[in-house]
């Protein structure tokens, strides 16, 4: 019998997942993505106020901290055609741009380095070797000779230390890991120095949120009056104080992204070349779109269009329909969930339902039962087809429909590399394409941060739009989605409303489209389909399984989400 | 072989200086509310220990906590990872996975036995299959990593008094961390997610002082929960004089008058977000034109709506205070002294529902 490898705890990631890989000698047969936590947030929201369900909802996820947020208000809105002021969508604009550029960083740096980076192997660097390939890369300040032998001897005093905390067992000195000393030593710097950069550039949220993680939002527009006369003692954040903050640190996220991260994601990929060759999915990508220069009510004005793209081709984009009920489904055959009419019916979100149906094993436990339910994550499915979502999704989007800053950073990247555009289809390539739009939005908030500035400067500084506030005011029926693209891929939240209540919620995620298990038809979602056929050098250390799942950036606590539109509290549990 | 390194000793191969140290070690003691000559002997207490070992579980949870503590500036989270803790234990920020990372949790267990402290971030479901890692339900996992720990300190909410996922209906019987573990002493820092600064100064408190802070009757160090928000918002004066924002962006909102009527719930909320603010002292809640949602405060979630005033909601005295703030009256010693109250109620009424 072949041996079945399983990782659980999936680490650097957001949430609890597990990933069991069925092993056919040396490589992955077949390999199951399971979410193995669940805490039902869209039967919490039901009955609530529509206005304060973004609050609750957000709480999906504190890493993507303010995109469940975001897709929550939209959501309202979408649903009684309720208008927000054009400096409310640009702050909106600001902060979801700043929300990428933090995630993708951090992403990087703390999630996904220590896949490609031997943390020991930085020891063995001679600092000045390091210092010139560092200046050969990039314009960051922070390349001299002493510097990365500062570094080094701080790693080595924490070495010698004898605990390493949270670097403790890792696979160092795994054969996989092909850096350079130098490499190594100079990533590692940088995952340090990326830890106090996400620290203040976070600070953006808190100007127009009050914090961050979890900042404040309304529906109707914003909740941070601008406040241009104030003096120190009273006012809000958003005076001219908070306004030459966000400056700076617009300032500072295009300093990091372009001097340090993209050179670093382009130094790193450049000995894992093999890795542009495997981890690809399913070869279908979808956007939903974002960043809208016109309103939330004018898709033909985001930034990034919505469309899907089927078997890798490029030449051909189909619209996606949020509302269309044949479109977008939900299956739960292989999870644990059971549905009115049946194991292997779909739903559309707004007629979502799900009752807890847990047929896995008792913990504790050694092997979840595959061929048959193994996953708190629900399967979607775009017309029955499984689609990747996030930023390759997107880069390709942009890519295609001739976007030319994104066609130009695509081009110069893979021609730098010497590689060829079918290389973007791979774990590498996911993960590249995630820098190169970082690069792509950094860019773009210098345009939101001015148009903000613009208005206000013409008189303008209406954030919200009191008009619909009222529940009264109210149809006594409405439903709607709210659309968005997180960090992590399309977004979208679908809610009814009734009697000035929420009579209906479901958010179906990214990493429920990344992360889902197989639908009826036994079609694999993208980890899945990702990882089959990776070969293990050593299945005790699968750093191979690590590399791909880490280049879809799992969120795994958005992933896992219940609704129960009767409110029944149905619990069938059947334990194996 | 060589005897164990010191934190001292490790510090300064590192390159950190005493007068650093100090610095830092002043910071913490002002913070808590320690006479500031205790910096010196806090110094010397942290600068010969080995680092302690910090197990931290993730359970219901959305890993907002985590984001928090790496959002701290006092210390930096570089300088806890690196100099101040041994983090053994840390799903997000580990390197280790599956095996690895569950062989690095018994390895601390028992290097450490009777002196770790555990760190829990979100609920645990009494439905055990609702949750689980690495086989293990969240339940199973806690009791067992708890058995030989030190103390337990609850990051958020969630853990602390069931958060989130314990709002009703509490689709999975979601229950705190004290609804479990009885036998080891229990430090809550509420918040959703709790300030950075809570989160870390009460590590550093633990480290420096070797026992944990004076807790309220919520067990909620008093040091960072000890004050109302209200009693401490800079909008307080226009409060008192009856001065209050109607919509996100009228003219009193922009002049930051009290937030009161837009449903902020400072008046029943304790936290240090309007002395100490977030994010480097940038804002807070109130500050950026939002009510304070009452995050630190058990079953916040189900004491009323968000954009309720307190007289509204499940607040007891709360509809004194909003029959106060509605006639205008400047009514702020005896606000002061209902929200002063209002805190024991709270109490009770967590204690007695349910």
């Amino acid at each position: 019998m072949s041996a079945r490898v399983v990782v659980d705890p999936i680490t650097r990631i957001e949430g609890h997942l597990r990933i069991e890989a069925q092993m056919n000698g040396g490589k992955i047969d077949q390999a199951y993505s399971s979410g193995t936590s669940v805490r039902g947030l869209e039967t919490i929201v039901q009955g609530r106020d529509p206005r304060e369900v973004w609050a609750f909802v957000q709480r999906i996820c504190g890493v993507c901290t303010l995109v469940h947020g975001i897709a929550g208000v939209r959501a309202v809105e979408d649903a009684l055609d309720y208008k927000i002021p054009p400096n409310a969508e640009l702050i909106r604009n600001l902060m979801i741009g700043a929300q990428y550029v933090h995630d993708h960083v951090m992403h990087f740096y703390h999630l996904h380095a220590l896949d490609w980076v031997d943390l020991l192997g930085a020891l063995d660097a001679d600092p000045k070797k390091a210092s010139e390939l560092a200046q050969s890369i990039g314009t960051y300040a922070k390349t001299s000779p002493g510097y990365f032998a500062d570094v080094q001897k701080r790693l080595k005093g924490f070495v010698e230390g004898g605990q390493l905390g949270i670097f403790a067992n890792g696979y160092w000195g795994h054969p996989a890991y092909k850096l350079p000393p130098e490499a190594n030593l100079m990533a590692v710097a940088h995952y340090l120095d990326a830890l106090a950069w996400q620290r203040d550039v976070a600070e953006l949220h808190a100007v127009f949120g009050g914090k961050n993680p979890h900042p404040n939002l309304c529906v109707g527009g914003m909740p941070c009056a601008i406040s241009l006369d104030s003096g120190k003692q009273a006012g809000t954040a958003l005076d001219v104080v908070g306004l030459e903050r966000v400056r700076n640190i617009i300032e500072k996220m295009q300093d990091f992204v372009h001097q340090v991260y993209v050179p670093d994601t382009i130094a790193i990929a450049g000995f894992y070349k093999d890795w542009f060759q495997q981890g690809e999915g399913v070869g279908n990508f979808m956007t939903y779109g974002d960043f809208p220069a016109k309103g939330y009510g004018d898709p033909d004005s985001y930034m990034v269009p919505a469309g899907v793209i089927l078997n890798r081709d490029l030449s051909h984009i189909e619209p996606v329909d949020l509302d269309a009920e044949a479109e977008i489904q939900e299956f739960v055959a292989h999870a644990w969930y059971d549905y009115k009419a049946g194991k292997d019916a779909g739903l559309h979100p707004y007629q979502g339902e799900t009752t807890f149906a847990y047929t896995g094993p008792e913990p504790p436990y050694k092997q979840l039962d595959v061929e048959n339910q193994y996953s708190w994550l629900k399967t979607p499915r775009w017309k029955g087809k499984p689609m990747e979502v996030g930023p390759l999704a997107r880069m390709l989007m942009l890519y295609t429909t001739g976007n030319e800053k994104a066609k130009t950073l695509v081009d110069s990247t893979l021609q730098q590399l010497d590689l060829p555009v079918e290389a973007l289809y791979s774990t590498m390539g996911r993960t590249a394409a995630r820098t190169l739009e970082t690069a792509l939005i950094v860019d773009e908030l210098q345009g939101w941060y001015d148009n903000l500035v613009a208005n206000i400067r013409a008189g303008d500084v209406k954030t919200f739009n009191e008009a619909l506030w009222n529940p009264e005011t109210w149809p006594k029926k409405a439903q709607g989605v709210g659309r968005m693209e997180a960090p992590r891929g399309a977004l979208g939240h679908w809610i009814v409303i009734e009697n000035g209540k929420t009579a209906n919620y479901q958010a179906v995620v990214p990493s429920t489209w990344n992360a889902g298990p197989r639908d009826a038809q036994d079609q694999e979602g993208p980890y899945e389909a990702a990882l089959a056929g990776h070969a293990l050098h050593d299945a005790q250390q699968p750093i191979e399984i690590l590399r791909t799942v880490h280049s879809f950036d799992p969120c795994i606590a958005c992933a896992v989400h219940v609704t129960d539109p009767e409110g029944e509290e149905v619990l069938d549990v059947k334990v194996r | 072989m060589p005897s164990e390194p010191t934190l001292g000793g490790l510090l300064h191969s590192q390159g950190v200086s005493r007068r650093a140290f100090l610095k830092f070690c002043s910071t913490t003691a002002s913070l808590m509310a320690l006479p500031a000559g205790i910096a010196p002997a806090m110094a010397e207490a942290l600068a010969s220990a080995r680092r302690p070992s910090v197990i931290w579980l993730s359970f219901q949870e959305c890993t907002g906590c985590t984001e928090a503590l790496t959002r701290s500036h006092a210390p930096t989270i570089e300088n806890l990872l690196f100099n101040f803790v041994s983090l053994d234990y840390h799903h997000t920020l580990q390197a280790a996975a599956g095996d690895a990372a569950e062989r690095a949790l018994e390895e601390a267990m028992h290097a450490n036995k009777g002196k770790y402290l555990v760190l829990v971030d979100g609920s645990i479901p009494l439905m055990e299959y609702c949750s689980t890692v690495a086989g293990h339900s969240n339940k199973e996992s806690l009791e067992h990593v708890c058995a030989d720990a030190a103390a337990v300190i609850n990051i958020g909410t969630c853990s602390a008094y069931g958060g989130i996922p314990m709002a009703k209906p509490n689709p999975t019987n979601a229950v705190a961390t004290g609804d479990i573990i009885k036998d080891k002493p229990i430090v809550n820092v509420p918040g959703c997610p709790p300030m950075p600064l809570a989160i870390t100064g009460v590590i550093a408190q633990y480290l420096t002082m070797g026992k944990l802070p004076e807790l309220d009757h919520l067990g909620r160090p008093v040091a960072f929960f000890g004050e109302n928000i209200h009693d401490r918002c800079y909008r307080r004066p226009f409060y008192d004089r009856g001065e209050f924002a109607e919509t996100f962006d009228d003219e009193g909102a922009r002049k930051g008058w009290c937030l009161y009527k837009l449903g902020c719930k400072a008046p029943i909320a304790y936290n240090a977000c309007a002395h100490v603010k977030w994010n480097n002292g940038v804002s807070f809640p109130i500050q950026s034109g939002h009510g304070c949602i009452g995050c630190s405060e058990p079953r916040f979630w189900d004491m009323g709506g968000v954009y309720d005033s307190v007289a509204k909601g499940n607040f007891g005295d709360g509809a004194k205070l909003g029959a106060a703030a509605i006639a205008g009256a400047a009514a702020g010693a005896s606000a002061a002294y209902l929200a002063r109250r209002k805190k024991t109620e709270i109490a009770e009424g967590a204690h007695g529902d349910e």
